[in-house]
């Protein structure tokens, strides 16, 4: 553990993992690494050690204590650091989990399937009429994410391009200026001031219709500003990262078109084929950070108190330790408890709707277009850079 | 097969109830696991045993033999 690596590392090809992953699992499983910040962390990249320091209560992703490392070069730290709605700890983030796990039963979530499947299935339609190639990033990847959280959040449809690209502005790092982002930022925070006050006096049967029944019964704790909070931090959470996997899910399975062809052949696949692609992921991004506040031992090593560390969870799910022929893709893998939405008490929350989400956008694209093959040979597919979530630029695909 | 759950544990995430929606079910107020069948018939055991699995919190134990 002496020399100090530069994090993240150089990225090889689009859908390739990092040599040092493998390195590091068999011979510096807590590694220490230099963040663009110049800030040191520990890196874990083993499955078994991610596994335990993610389930561990005591530690959270948010990195406000004043020795927490800054993860990104620009000064507000990126998302993590952000004092938002999903960064309330301790009691009142259980809370804000337990309202928020309501909209996301299992329940719930099937509900909303047959809605995400008619705009997967008009949103592949506009794709094939506008002709081939088209990317397939712009053209279902990022629409249909956010239609479903305005759904959620039920936004009316005649408003849903307008939120879109407030999305886009919010999540963007690099491609609008900081004028452009602030305006998004106070647009959307008067639109949903205005979407509390009409579901106030009508309400639906969506996430926000229920926020507000709740704060009455929540002493005020629940103010408009935690509505608009949430609502932010469903885009933050649930937008770009479902919108990343669904291109780089349909780049794997058409990169070795043997796979693609199983699936069409038999669509019952579509389950664990979308989980085997969650699991193969070579290009989650930064990786989910936890701030040690006190001594913990992980793996025979201590972390020490007030460190900052890295959780690989794409390294963890290529640890053939965990998993038979690791560096492989198995579409029939069961089970496939893979890591990518983290695991403990702070998983996911959106997890069920990620995955109905990426299984109907498969079922359609295996129905609607068993033709679909990639325009630009796999080795020509380009990560986008700069941002804490992984994905492609593009992915462009003929039919 | 004997189930067990830890309410304590679980996070509310609902892939049991995904997997094997005959066993599994969640609070309407929170989300939280609720065991609709704690020794379920043959069939629905491969789910079960898949649901304890992925459950990302391990609140779900399974006792093959009661
Ligand atoms: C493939 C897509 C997705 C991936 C890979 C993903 C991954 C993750 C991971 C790894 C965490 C845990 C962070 C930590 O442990 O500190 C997380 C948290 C969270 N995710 Fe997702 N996510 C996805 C989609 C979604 C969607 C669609 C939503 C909702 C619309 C969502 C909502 C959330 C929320 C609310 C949290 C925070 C939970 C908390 O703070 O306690 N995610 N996600
Ligand atoms: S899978 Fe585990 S964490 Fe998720 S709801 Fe079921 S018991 Fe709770």
């Amino acid at each position: 553990m002496t020399d100090i690596q530069d994090y993240p590392f150089p990225a090889p090809a689009a859908l390739e993992p990092p040599a040092e992953w493998a390195e590091l699992r068999e011979r510096c499983p807590v590694a220490r690494v230099r963040l663009a910040s110049g800030d040191e962390a520990l890196l874990l990249t083993r499955y078994d050690d991610v596994k335990e320091l993610l389930s561990d209560p005591r530690f959270t992703h948010h990195l406000v204590a004043e020795d927490a490392a800054s993860l990104t070069a620009n000064e507000s730290g990126g998302v993590f650091a952000s004092g938002d709605g999903a960064s309330v700890r301790g009691e009142a983030h259980r809370e804000w989990r337990k309202l928020i796990g309501k909209a996301f039963t299992a329940r719930r979530v099937s509900a909303l399937q047959p809605g995400i499947e008619a705009t997967a299935r008009r949103l592949v339609d506009e794709m094939v009429e506008r002709g081939a190639p088209a990317d397939l990033v712009s053209a279902l990847g990022f629409p249909l994410p956010v239609w479903v959280i305005c759904e959620l959040l039920g936004v009316p449809d005649s408003d849903r391009d307008r939120f879109a690209y407030w999305s886009d502005t919010l999540l963007s790092l690099t491609r609008y200026s900081q004028e452009e982002i602030d305006a998004a930022q106070a647009e959307f925070a008067a639109y949903m001031r205005e979407h509390v006050a009409a579901r106030r006096a009508t309400p639906g049967d969506d996430l926000i219709s229920e926020l507000i029944t709740l704060v009455g019964a929540l002493d005020g704790r629940v103010t408009e500003e935690v509505v608009l909070m949430t609502a932010k931090g469903l885009l933050v959470a649930g937008h770009e990262t479902t919108a990343n996997m669904i291109g780089k899910m349909v780049a794997m399975l058409l990169a070795d078109r043997s796979r693609w062809e199983r699936i069409v052949a038999d669509p019952a696949l579509v389950r664990t084929a979308v989980e085997e692609c969650l699991r193969h992921d070579a290009n989650f991004g930064f990786g989910i950070p936890r701030y040690i506040s006190e001594d913990v031992e992980i793996g025979g090593t201590t972390l020490a108190k007030g460190s900052t560390v890295v959780c690989s969870l794409s390294a963890a799910n290529r640890d053939e330790s965990a998993f038979e022929d690791a560096a492989g893709m198995d579409l029939t893998r069961s089970p496939n408890p893979h890591l990518i939405f983290g695991a403990g008490p702070y998983a996911c929350l959106g997890q069920s709707l990620a995955r109905t989400e990426l299984q109907t956008v498969l079922k359609v694209l295996v129905e609607r277009l068993p033709t679909l093959a990639l325009a630009v040979p796999a080795a020509d597919l380009r990560r986008r850079e700069g941002l804490l979530v992984g994905g492609l630029e593009r992915v462009p695909v003929t039919w | 097969m004997n189930i067990t759950v830890d309410a304590d544990k679980c996070c509310g995430a609902g892939q049991c109830v995904l997997l094997a929606p005959d066993v599994f079910d969640q609070n309407e107020d929170d989300g939280i696991v609720v065991l609709l069948d704690a020794t379920p018939p043959e069939a629905l055991r491969a789910a079960v045993r898949e649901a304890a699995e992925v459950c990302p919190a391990a609140a779900i134990t399974v006792e093959e033999r009661p």
